[in-house]
Order: structure tokens, then sequence, then C-alpha cells
């Protein structure tokens, strides 16, 4: 009962978080059964499967496109389907249990 | 207007690690958004998948000053921050020259119902603030109920499909053109397969002084009963079938920012969508009619007031 309330006063007044963004810190991406992997000698980096990620996990560096953060990727899939018809360097693939 | 490349240099404002389902249509939004202010957003987000798939405690995906609010408040929420930083800059407590923008976001539910009042009295008391509706058709949040933003013939929680009912009976409310008639200098309608013209929309929202909106279409997998990798796909269909016409209303002239070489039939749209599968049985065949109908004359409508003074 002690120790209920003394972990009850650790939460800010407000239910303030403080750290922004700390969702990061959450791992989604044991949510996914398809896994995105890039083809890189096909890719021309126009970064829409960037853009069009619902789970910031297509990661860009200097304009370009450089992988995946698995650990949020949810393997929706977006990606390799908007990736264009021309190019098409995202193929899903089944994880691996 | 910036490239992806460009864009993709900004910082990311909106984290990984939410708890939105895979493939949903918000987070796109949401993502292009925060990088089209060009300066620091306060925001605030109505009850719904957003504020609650974003802000499960103790964790936040915002990377930006961001509060709760209830279901029916997030325009009155953004009033009261907007008018608290208008008095601390005129009390020299907030820079002068400092520029903030204020953000309010809702679902359909939160916005089209719930949110509707207060909307309508931020946007008439006349807020610097942008509101950004990103309408999935249904709460979803709670379970896929039918909202005023549902369209005709969608089965949901609350207007299920059976021998009795083909789905929801009543056509969708249209809001963006009640927003415009609150005379407002910017209001549009976008989509987040065009991240073009809707990073150009936001960024014009966000450099307007006054009320702005933007109503955002966002594929919902969970309540439309469609493929996760197809939310972007059925996004574009909504824009190419014209259900989902991209327009803007700039100090009262309208203009359609996108027409369609090929104006596709309804059906592609609905075809990929589960809540509609009962409209293509035989004796729901006049509700697709009705349906394309209705659709025709409201685009005829929109393409008739191209460029023209609505208000």
């Amino acid at each position: 009962m002690k120790k209920d309330c003394e972990e009850k006063k650790e939460v800010p007044l407000g239910g303030v978080i403080h750290k922004a963004g700390n969702a990061h810190d959450y791992v989604t991406g044991g949510w996914r059964k398809l896994r995105p992997v890039l083809d890189k000698d096909k890719c021309t980096n126009c970064l829409i499967c960037w853009v069009m990620c619902p789970d910031s996990a297509v990661i860009a560096e200097d304009g370009k496109m450089v992988g995946f953060d698995l650990e949020h990727c949810k393997g929706c899939g977006i990606c390799a389907m908007e990736c264009p018809d021309k190019v098409k360097a995202i193929t899903m693939e089944e994880e691996e249990a | 207007m910036a490239t992806l490349k460009e864009l993709s240099a900004r910082e990311e404002l909106f984290s990984g690690g939410h708890r939105l389902c895979a493939g949903c249509g918000i987070p796109p939004i949401m993502r292009l958004l925060l990088r089209s202010a060009g300066a620091p957003v306060v925001a605030t987000t109505a009850t719904g998948c957003l504020e609650v798939g974003t802000t499960i405690y103790p964790y936040t995906s915002w990377r930006i000053s961001w509060i709760h609010s209830a279901f029916e408040n997030s325009a009155a929420t953004i009033s009261g921050i907007e008018s608290a930083y208008r008095s601390l800059k005129k009390k020299g407590k907030i820079a002068a020259d400092k520029d903030i923008k204020f953000l309010a976001l809702g679902g359909d539910g939160g916005t089209y119902d719930i949110g509707f009042q207060a909307l309508s009295g931020a946007l008439e008391r006349g807020h610097d603030f942008l509101y950004v509706c990103y309408d999935n058709g249904a709460y979803m949040n709670t379970g896929i109920q039918r909202s005023s933003a549902t369209p005709l013939g969608s089965a949901t929680t609350t207007s299920p499909a059976g021998s009795a009912h083909p789905g929801k009976g009543q056509w969708r409310k249209d809001l963006t053109r009640i927003v415009v008639a609150h005379n407002i200098p910017y209001a549009a309608q976008a989509s987040p397969h065009n991240w073009r013209d809707l990073a150009k929309k936001a960024e014009k929202a966000f450099n307007t002084e006054g009320p702005t909106f933007l109503n955002v279409v966002s594929p919902c997998p969970l309540g439309w009963y469609s493929k996760p990798e197809l939310s972007i796909e059925t996004a574009k269909l909504a824009v190419d079938t014209c259900y989902w016409p991209l327009y803007e209303v700039e100090d009262g002239i309208l203009k359609v920012n996108y027409k369609p070489r090929e104006k596709k039939p309804i059906e592609e749209w609905l075809k990929l969508q589960g809540r509609f599968k009962h409209l293509f049985k035989e004796e729901n065949r006049w509700l697709l009619e009705e349906t394309q109908k209705r659709i025709d004359s409201e685009w005829e409508r929109l393409l008739e007031m191209d460029g023209k003074r609505v208000f």
C-alpha cells in the first residue's frame, strides 16, 4: 500500500510528460507480420516511402533513403505499395517466427 | 514549396512508437503538417484515435508542446491558448518578434459532430489558428460508430448493413462548405496521397493570419475494412472519383486544385472497402447509382464555382 502511494507521487502534476517524443522508446516492431526489405540498387531515393510511412520508420539521411527503423515499423506495407511502379525497390517478406 | 529532400532534412516532430493501427492514414498527415509550419507549434487534439494513439501515458509521440482536450473542445482549448499568447505578448512576457503557430486537431467525430459548436465559435471569434480535421468517416476509436461524415450506404456498428437497412441512410455533412460559410480567410480539402498539395495548403494555412481550416481525408484500414498497404491508394481513389475533391477557398475565391484527367466511377473506390461490400448486391444497386449521381452533381457544382467568389 505504502509502495502504491510512493509510486503515485512520481506522476508529475497534471500527468505532464516531460520528455517530448518519448513514444520512440516504445517498441511497436513486434506488431509486424511482414518485413520491408530494400533493394538499394533499384532505389532512386525519391523518398515517397519516407513521406507516406505512418510510423516514421523509413530512415532518410542527407536526402537519401537508407533503410528502415524496424523497432517501430508495423509492417503495413505502404512503402512497398507506394514505391513507384518503375522502381519497386521494396518487397515485403514474411517475418520469421 | 519544399521538395521531399528538403522536407526530410527538417526535424521529425512526430515519433514512431505510437499505437495507431498499421496503415493508418493519420500519421503521414501529421508528419507533413508539423514539417510545414515553419515555426514552433502548440497543438491540442480532441479525443479520438490520434489523441489516444499518440499519448498513452507515460508516452507521447509529440515533439512539440501538446495538450489534451476533451472530445468537444479542441477549438475552444486552442482559442484559450492563443488568447493567452496574445496577452503575454502584449505584456512583454513573450518577445514581440517570436512566432508561434497554433494547431487544433480532431477526427470527424470531434469536428463534424461533437466539437462543431466549439469550432464554429472559434472561427467566428477570429482566433489565429489552424484547425485540421482528419476525416476517416466514423468514430473509429470507439468501435466504428456512424458520424455525420460517414458516407451514404456505409456499414458501421450503429448503421449495420442487413436485410432491413443497407448501411447508413443519409448523405454526409459537407463540413468544408459550412466552415467556408464562416467567411474565414482560408479553408481547404486535402488528401495524404498528394503530399505536395497537402504541404502547400498546410504552409499557406499556417502563414495566414486568422482562423484557417483543413479537412483531410484519412483512410482507416480498421473501419473501412480495407487493406493497410492500400491506405494511400484508397485516398488517391477518393480524389480520382471526385468523392473527395481537392479545393481551397482563399479570401472568398474558390479554386479546384486538382481535376482528374479521367473521373473514375465511384465503384472503384467503394470496392476496396469492406464497409461498402453490400452495395454490390443486386438489391442495393440503386444506392450505388444514387451515390454516383450525387457525386456527379456535387463535382459539377464545384466546377461551376471554380475561380469564382463564393462569399
